[in-house]
């Protein structure tokens, strides 16, 4: 178990950010694609079934070229482990000893792998999984036999923390309390371990339905915050940006309307206001301190969520304007993970499907649960993953815009 | 000595005094809640254009955004159904002269202290006009709530609560007489309305905005320091923003007051 970090003695400085070796050809990229997923993918010949690794352009036994990222089976025997004493690189360097080792998986290559502490001396049965490390880039994690990486609970872990961006001990800002989501988010980041949370409510003279269960958990802060308004956004980066560890981005407008189905761009200016303008807003002014504490110790600023739509990816036109903020939203996002990258502080978005709250009244189940939501958030933030896709709609969505973008386009307009 | 000459004089000693009846334009002043589905006024916004640095070296300058129904402000007859079709009744073509006028100042300040949901009748008008005199045609008529004293706690100032918003204002009677018995200019309040809080529940709904803007009249809302007038002989200049075909818009609201 991890013991409780210490409070940070604020005169001494903060140690700049490393990241582990973070260059990738465009093919091993296909690892960390799926990994970025939550998935454990490895080459496959198409030819001769060969499953290998490292990727490599061609099959290493027929040399084929039709090859495919398919998802394997992820157990493996731990063929030799060993323990790092010394290392040129930065990001090693200040994390030494390090423990590595050889595993043989089952469905063929043998790969180096990252080892969890409860992975004993080889030869032993693991686990592999393939997880985003401080660069963004998948690497290969050895956990013990028969545990998820849920269950193998990486966070506890010294060296498998840093794959993780998990709440526990962390302060978090939650953006929007007064949805149902939003006290979902901080109620599950709160019994996930998170140390502080700080929660936004807009228009504070409007008192929301949950508010005093809000203010009645412990960790709990409540602020007025408004991310439409720049003075606001700033003043509060300037109270407490220097401390938070991650940030939840969940405000969000949303109306049901279409071109057509709303005359002038005041709901949908609205909606930009919220979605693509509030994110800029929080991003410029939290961005850089967060950026300046991505190795502040073991509760150092480690992520950036941001509640997207899974109508960011395809417009669904009868909330076509709320798809087209969402989108623009998800674009600012990837603007983020670039700017965030060198700190090592992981941007996390997350693309539900439609939620059951008030605008999507009149849409038809299933829809994602507040709850079902913020455990898919938390899930997130403890495994290491980047982009989440909750509920049945979304993930049969992803399934439709992965296979083929343009039919999914052409059946969402009928 | 002209009127204006001595006007003049008397500014320049002190002997006339300029009340500031304006709030401060700030992001975090309470602006107007319609039900969400409904189409919204803007709150106020102000985003730096340059602060003497890369985006414009030697000058600090902003962008602001608002409703024309933003913090103090002026309204139009053109802003209700009721005043759509009267000739001049948008704040570009209102004359001039109706923007200056004097002030009959109803002191609602204990009765709105003990019900946030104080009307102002016609017999508690016809009292006050025992003891003040009649109001005068072509007057503004401001009640004074103090509620812009609540300014600075935007929850006190909007006072929600489950039923919505609870604030004072004039009833049905006492907007009527005003227009038609006493011909004035139009009516003032301290909070977010003209209109009382609760007025939708009124016959008709939102009375002064119906009757003073059908009549011709206007409004004036969010004012302060209303306590500084004297009951009468203050004269307020309002002037809107000259916006084309503007149903109202923000303004900086000055009285003139004789010191004593």
């Amino acid at each position: 178990m991890l013991e409780r970090p210490k409070r940070k003695n604020p005169v001494l400085r903060t140690r700049l950010p490393t990241l582990p070796p973070g260059a990738r050809s465009r093919v091993a990229l296909g690892l960390t694609a799926a990994a970025a997923l939550g998935r454990f993918e490895l080459q496959q010949c198409r030819d001769c079934g060969t499953v290998q690794y490292p990727p490599r352009e061609a099959c290493q036994k027929c040399l084929s070229i039709r090859l495919e990222w398919k998802p394997q089976p992820t157990e493996g025997e731990l063929l030799s482990d060993t323990v790092l004493h010394h290392s040129n690189d930065l990001f090693f360097r200040e994390r030494l000893p390090w423990r590595l080792g050889l595993v043989k998986l089952d469905c063929g290559p043998t790969v180096v792998a990252h080892l969890h502490e409860r992975v004993a001396q080889a030869p032993r049965r693991v686990v592999v999984a393939a997880k985003l490390d401080r660069a963004g880039q998948a690497v290969l994690v050895a956990l013990p036999n028969g545990s998820t990486p849920q269950e193998a609970d990486m966070a506890e872990d010294r060296q498998l923390r840093e794959f993780t961006c998990d709440p526990k001990f962390r302060k978090v800002l939650v953006t929007d309390g007064k949805t149902a989501l939003g006290q979902a988010i901080v109620k599950t980041l709160a019994a996930a371990g998170a140390d502080l949370i700080w929660v936004g409510h807009s228009e504070p003279w409007k008192k929301f339905a949950g508010f005093d269960e809000l203010k009645a958990i412990a960790q709990v802060t409540l602020l007025p915050l408004d991310v439409t308004d720049s003075k606001n956004v700033k003043e509060v980066a300037a109270e407490i940006g220097g401390k938070v560890d991650i940030l939840v981005n969940n405000a969000e407008y949303h109306r049901t309307h279409s071109i057509s189905s709303r005359y002038g761009v005041d709901a949908a200016r609205a909606e930009m206001d919220v979605n693509y303008f509030g994110l800029l807003r929080l991003a410029q002014e939290f961005g850089p301190a967060m950026r300046g504490r991505g190795a502040d110790g073991l509760a150092s600023a480690v992520a950036w969520v941001n509640v997207l739509s899974i109508y960011a990816l395809a417009n669904f036109p009868p909330h076509g304007t709320f798809s087209a903020s969402k989108a623009a939203a998800h674009s600012l996002s990837q603007c983020l993970r670039a700017e965030m990258r060198p700190a090592g502080v992981r941007v996390i978005n997350v693309f539900p499907g439609p939620i059951d709250d008030e605008w999507n009244q009149l849409l038809p189940p299933p829809k994602v649960t507040p709850a079902g939501l913020s455990s898919a958030i938390v899930k997130a933030l403890r495994e290491g993953v980047e982009d989440v896709y909750p509920g049945d709609v979304a993930q049969e969505w992803l399934a439709r815009w992965r296979d083929n973008p343009k039919a999914l386009e052409k059946e969402l307009s009928t | 000595m002209s009127a204006l000459t001595q006007l003049a004089e008397e500014l320049v000693k002190g002997k006339i005094k300029v009340v500031d009846l304006t709030e401060t334009l700030s992001p975090e002043f309470p602006y107007i809640s319609l039900p969400p589905e409904m189409g919204q006024a803007w709150p106020f916004r102000i985003e730096e254009v340059s602060h003497y640095d890369d985006r414009g070296p030697a000058w600090y300058w902003n962008n602001f955004s608002c409703g024309e129904h933003t913090g103090t402000h002026f309204d139009a007859p053109i802003h209700w159904v009721s005043g759509k079709d009267l000739p001049n009744n948008s704040v570009d073509t209102i004359q001039p002269e109706r923007f200056i006028g004097p002030a009959f100042v109803v002191d609602c300040s204990k009765e709105s202290a003990a019900d946030p949901d104080f009307l102002l009748t016609k017999p508690f008008l016809l009292d006050w006009e025992k003891k003040h005199g009649r109001i005068s045609p072509r007057s503004w008529v401001l009640m004074r709530t103090d509620w812009s004293k609540k300014s600075a706690d935007p929850e006190a100032y909007q006072n929600y609560d489950e039923t919505g918003q609870h604030t004072p204002g004039p009833d049905t009677d006492a907007v009527r007489f005003l227009v038609e018995e006493r011909d004035i200019v139009g009516f003032g309040t301290e909070s977010i309305g003209t209109d009382a809080g609760q007025a939708y529940h009124l016959r008709p709904p939102y009375p002064c905005h119906y009757y003073m803007h059908g009549a011709g009249r206007y409004g004036l809302q969010c004012l302060k320091n209303l306590d500084q007038l004297p009951p009468t002989g203050a004269i307020v200049l309002a002037a809107p923003l000259k916006i084309r075909n503007g149903s109202g818009s923000p303004l900086r609201v000055l009285a003139l007051v004789e010191s004593k």
